[in-house]
Parts: structure tokens; C-alpha cells; sequence
């Protein structure tokens, strides 16, 4: 378990963590979230006794990391920002190095082949560190902060580096490691947070911005819900069709996803739940539904809101990008750009409309 | 301690810079066992035990440069940091293992006392411990220097310049000293200095208070290096 009191990191003037708060529980994958900057490594920093805090705490088990150090290091596997590693020594000199320098009490031999196995670097064992690629690295690095069975691990941006397998791999070994250690991991990656993350704690500006569970966050936030389908029929048809249900407020075909099939972006009322009615009505007249989702926030929505959000700069390019996707609701914009966007797609549509009347 | 003594080691013997360190040293003295003891069939020991001091001042910043500065640089200081060690721990285990690099290089002695006691039958060997123990101690001491300055700096070419300068300091001090008319601060610097203390015990006087001298100074760079990484920590 991990305690931080009112943590603070003063640098001069600037606080780069200012009076941070949080608990992890044995046994949750805690998520750090934050722009560049915006205090993450620093707090890792300080909850692993590499700096120390201005003011404030961090007890690791109950265990004060400034009043008893060493006590407190032997809890914590850290994987830095940059993997402190040894460039002239192989992978096996290295592992044995950090080991001794643990000083673990686990069977060496064993203890080390697991670890190895874990994050899938037993075929480069024998290789020096240096000619290693930077996913390779990035791997022998977790692999010493593995070292020791410690019962929490602190990964500063651990997929860094690693190409998209390698990154499902590792995710997918945290989530497995999370099961018995305690994790606090960083990412920039918002979805990396969202797949792998119990609990997400936005950080901005040195400051918690949010702490809450990925889904109570996505929840919240959005308020209105949306339905995204995809029909294969009649388009104008299955306009009117949808028009006509009890709880829908608009919807919006004009997205064509596959040849002559087209995506419903149907806003629901709040609290209404029309799938079922819906999923009746468009299967008696004999058209077929392809795919039918919920649209609900994403995390990187609600990390733009949070920590930018009175930027008005950002949230109109990231509505032109909704525009393109136009699969995600945009919450975070302020009224204007939106309805310059429905303004925009008006006259689009009515163009679309007519071809098809001339066709 | 042990595992960074060990990885020390490892990379001292790894890279070419303890081979380097210690052919330039059994070069240099044996250059000097040639040239005075055998061309002149002296057994004098004083000669091969000072002539020394020039390529020790040269040579271990060169030895111990890299020791902080490059995991500073590399980042690998977060390692040692974060582990359950000690900062003397870490300090210590650099030091001693930079001490058994110089150790291997002044096992060039060996061979020499051996060669001249069998041509001379006797050696004043009072002497020669004497001035070894010096030797090792004033090894040390420079070693220390160069380890405090390396925690100092992120370049290795700096904390190689920097050390030269700090340990030719203490050896010009001697020399400076002999310009002062303040006799009071003469002494001091007499005191100081490096060279006369350590070229006594090669004249045959073993001087209790430079031993004392050099421990002092060895602890105290040591001392001095901890400090350094403790501030950093608690930069701001």
C-alpha cells in the first residue's frame, strides 16, 4: 500500500508537485496521467526516495521512505523514465548485478530465469546491453525493477520505446503482475491507462486534477449518451424509421463506412435506453444491423478536458478531428465550434441528398 | 557495497582502461628500474618509489573519472539510488574497487624488490614497507580527490581535468610554500602538501602524522562525495 501526504516539490519558485494527495491500495493498478511536465516522474521520484519531498510524506507499506530509506527501497521494483542500465555489461551480468545489489534472499538461478520469462528476454541473455534494441532495453529495465519480487512496482512510461506487440505484451504482463503487486504506472498514452489502469489520477501542473476509477471517469463526464449504428437498408428510410422512436432527440447518417452503407449517430434522451426498441423495429422491416455501440467519452477526451480545458485553441482542432473520426462525442468543446461543425455539415448533407434524388 | 565493488570491477577489466593504467605504469617504473638501478647497479629504492608521484597525478584522475560522472550522465544513478543501499555503501564500493586497479598497478614493486634482492642480498625492507604503505595511502587520497570530483560533474573530461588540478595543487603547494614570507602560513602549506609527505617515507622516516595525513584526506573526500549525492537529492 502507498500513502502520499500532501506531497510538495518545491524547485526555486516552482512547485513542480504541489500538495499531493492519494492512496494505492495492495493489489491496484494505479494510472498517472499528465501532460509533459506536469509532475509525474518527479512524484515517482519521491515515492522511490531518488529525490526527496519538500513537505509532505510518502509511506511505502507503512514504511516512511525518508526516515527509513533502505526499508522503504526494498518494497519498490522502479523503472525510470530512462532504464538506469549499464551499457557495457550483458544482460546476464546486469540482472546478477542488480540482484546482488538488491540483495535478494530468492533462489538466483531460478529468480532470474522467471524474471526473464516474464518479459520475454531469455534470447538475448547473453547479449551486451549496448547492441540491445530500444524495445530490448526498455524490457531488461522492467525485468531489474522485477528483480526481488518487490510487492510494488513504479513504471515511469513502460511501453515506451516498444513497437505495438511488444506494447500489448507488456500491458498485458502488467495487468498479470497487478494481480500481486501493487503498480503505479505513468503513461502519455491514454489508452495504454485505459486498458490497463483500475484507477486513473490526472495530474496537471503539479496538481491531482482527478482521481477516479477509468470507467466512474468515462461515466461522469459523459452525461448525454449517443448510439452509434451501423444499418445496412435504405438510408432515407431508416432516417425517418429512427426519427420515429420514443427518446431520440436527432440523428445523423452521413457517414458513409462501407459502399452504400451508412453509420447513425442517433442523440438519446437522457436516461432513455431505445436499443432494444430500436433493434425491433429495424429487424421487422427486414434491414440488418451491423454493429451498434454506446458512444461514451474516451479517456483522452477527458484528459483534454480536464487539464486543458478553457483552451479554446485546442478544442477546436480536436472538434475538427472529431469531425473526421466523428465516432467519439465530443463533450470537452464549448458550444460555439460545435454548432459551427452542424452548420458546416448542413449544407453537406443536402448536397448528398439531392445526388442521390437526381440518381 | 559488494555488488557495485563487483560491477566496478568487471568494468574496469572489461574496457581497456585498467590494462592502459597498468602497462603505463610498469612501463614508466620499470623505465626508471632500468635506467638507474640496473645501468648503475644501485639498490637504492628511493628513485623508482618517487619518480612515481608524477604519473599517479597524471594517471588515477584518468583511473576515476568515469566513476559518477558517467552514471550521472547515463542515468543509471537512478538505479543505485532507488536500490536498498547505502550512498557510503555506493561511495565505498567505487573506491576500493578503483583502489585494487591501483594495487594491481603497483604490484610492479614485486618483481623489481624481487630482482634486486637476489642481486643484492639485502634490501632495507624497513624502508621499503614503510614507503608502500605510503604509496598505497597517497594512491588513495588521489583516488578520493578524483571520485569527489567525478560525483561533481556529468563529464569525465572535466572531472579528470578538474582532479589533475586539484592534486597538482597540493603538490605545487610545496613549492608555494617556499614564497611565502608568512612563516605561519608556510607551515600550512608545507603541511599540506602531498610530495614531501610522501617522499620522507622514501628517505627512511616514517612519519606517523602523515599517515594520519593521508587517512584524513582519504576520509574526508570520501566524506565529501557522500554529501554530494545526499545534496542532490535534496536540490532545490
Amino acid at each position: 500500500m502507498i500513502e502520499v501526504r500532501n506531497l510538495t516539490k518545491q524547485y526555486g519558485s516552482k512547485k513542480a508537485v504541489d500538495n499531493i494527495s492519494f492512496t494505492v491500495n495492495d493489489g491496484e493498478i494505479l494510472g498517472f496521467l499528465g501532460p509533459n511536465g506536469a509532475g509525474k516522474s518527479t512524484t515517482m521520484n519521491m515515492l522511490t526516495g531518488y529525490i526527496s519531498s519538500t513537505s509532505g510524506e510518502a509511506l511505502i507499506n507503512g514504511i516512511n521512505i525518508l526516515d527509513e530509506p533502505m526499508k522503504a527501497k526494498k518494497e519498490i521494483g522502479y523503472l525510470p523514465e530512462i532504464p538506469p542500465l549499464y551499457l557495457d555489461m550483458t544482460v546476464k551480468e546486469y540482472l546478477n548485478f542488480v540482484y546482488e545489489l538488491k540483495k535478494c534472499s530468492l533462489p538466483r538461478k531460478a529468480h532470474l530465469e522467471d524474471v526473464c520469462g516474464l518479459v520475454k528476454i531469455t534470447d538475448v541473455y547473453d547479449r551486451v546491453i549496448r547492441n540491445l534494441s530500444k524495445g530490448y532495453k526498455q524490457r531488461v529495465g522492467l525485468a531489474s525493477a522485477l528483480i526481488g519480487n518487490p510487492p510494488i512496482l513504479i513504471l515511469d512510461e513502460p511501453t515506451v520505446g516498444l513497437d505495438p506487440k511488444q506494447i500489448i505484451e507488456i500491458r498485458t504482463l502488467i495487468k498479470k503482475l497487478g494481480k500481486k503487486h501493487t503498480v503505479i504506472l505513468s503513461s502519455h498514452i491514454l489508452s495504454e491507462i485505459q486498458a490497463v489502469c483500475d484507477r486513473v489520477i490526472i495530474i496537471n501542473k503539479g496538481k491531482i486534477a482527478a482521481d477516479d476509477t477509468t470507467e466512474n471517469l468515462t461515466e461522469n463526464i459523459t452525461a448525454d449518451s449517443r448510439l452509434i449504428m451501423r444499418i445496412d437498408g435504405n438510408r432515407e428510410e431508416i432516417l425517418k424509421l429512427i426519427k420515429t422512436v420514443p427518446g431520440v432527440i436527432s440523428v445523423n447518417g452521413d457517414m458513409e463506412r462501407e459502399p452504400g452503407i451508412y453509420d447513425y449517430e442517433i442523440e438519446v434522451k437522457e436516461g432513455c435506453d431505445i436499443r432494444r426498441e430500436l433493434f425491433k423495429r429495424i429487424v421487422a422491416r427486414n434491414w440488418v444491423i451491423l454493429g451498434m455501440k454506446k458512444d461514451e467519452m474516451s479517456l483522452e477526451d477527458i484528459f483534454l478536458k480536464i487539464t486543458m480545458g478553457s483552451d479554446v485553441k485546442i478544442s477546436v482542432k480536436k472538434s475538427d478531428e472529431k469531425a473526421e473520426k466523428s465516432d467519439i462525442v465530443d463533450e470537452a468543446d464549448s458550444a460555439g465550434p460545435e454548432k459551427a461543425e452542424e452548420t458546416a455539415e448542413a449544407p453537406a448533407e443536402n448536397e448528398e441528398t439531392k445526388k442521390e434524388e437526381e440518381e | 557495497m559488494g555488488a557495485i565493488f563487483k560491477r566496478e570491477m568487471k568494468a574496469y577489466f572489461t574496457s581497456p582502461i585498467a590494462y592502459i593504467f597498468i602497462t603505463a605504469f610498469f612501463l614508466y617504473t620499470g623505465n626508471y628500474f632500468v635506467n638507474i638501478n640496473m645501468a648503475y647497479g644501485s639498490t637504492d629504492t628511493t628513485y623508482i618509489f618517487t619518480s612515481v608521484f608524477t604519473i599517479m597525478m597524471i594517471l588515477i584522475p584518468l583511473m576515476t573519472m568515469r566513476l559518477f560522472s558517467e552514471e550521472k550522465k547515463q542515468r543509471t544513478d537512478q538505479g543505485l539510488l532507488t536500490a536498498p543501499v547505502s550512498l557510503g555503501g555506493i561511495v565505498a564500493g567505487k573506491f576500493f574497487a578503483a583502489l585494487c586497479v591501483f594495487l594491481c598497478a603497483i604490484s610492479v614493486y614485486i618483481p623489481i624488490l624481487v630482482v634486486l634482492h637476489t642481486l643484492a642480498g639485502t634490501l632495507e625492507w624497513a624502508t621499503i614497507f614503510g614507503t608502500i604503505t605510503a604509496l598505497i595511502l597517497l594512491g588513495a587520497s588521489f583516488i578520493s580527490i578524483g571520485i569527489f570530483v567525478s560525483s561533481l560533474t556529468e563529464s569525465q573530461i572535466v572531472a579528470a581535468i578538474v582532479s589533475f588540478v586539484i592534486i597538482m595543487f597540493f603538490y605545487m603547494l610545496d613549492l608555494l610554500a617556499g614564497n611565502v614570507s608568512n612563516e605561519f602560513l608556510s607551515s600550512i602549506m608545507k603541511g599540506l602538501a602531498f610530495y614531501t609527505r610522501y617522499t620522507e617515507f622514501a628517505s627512511g622516516i616514517f612519519n606517523i602524522g602523515s599517515i594520519v595525513y593521508f587517512l584524513s584526506a582519504i576520509f574526508i573526500f570520501n566524506f565529501l562525495t557522500v554529501r554530494v549525492l545526499e545534496k542532490r537529492r535534496w536540490a532545490d
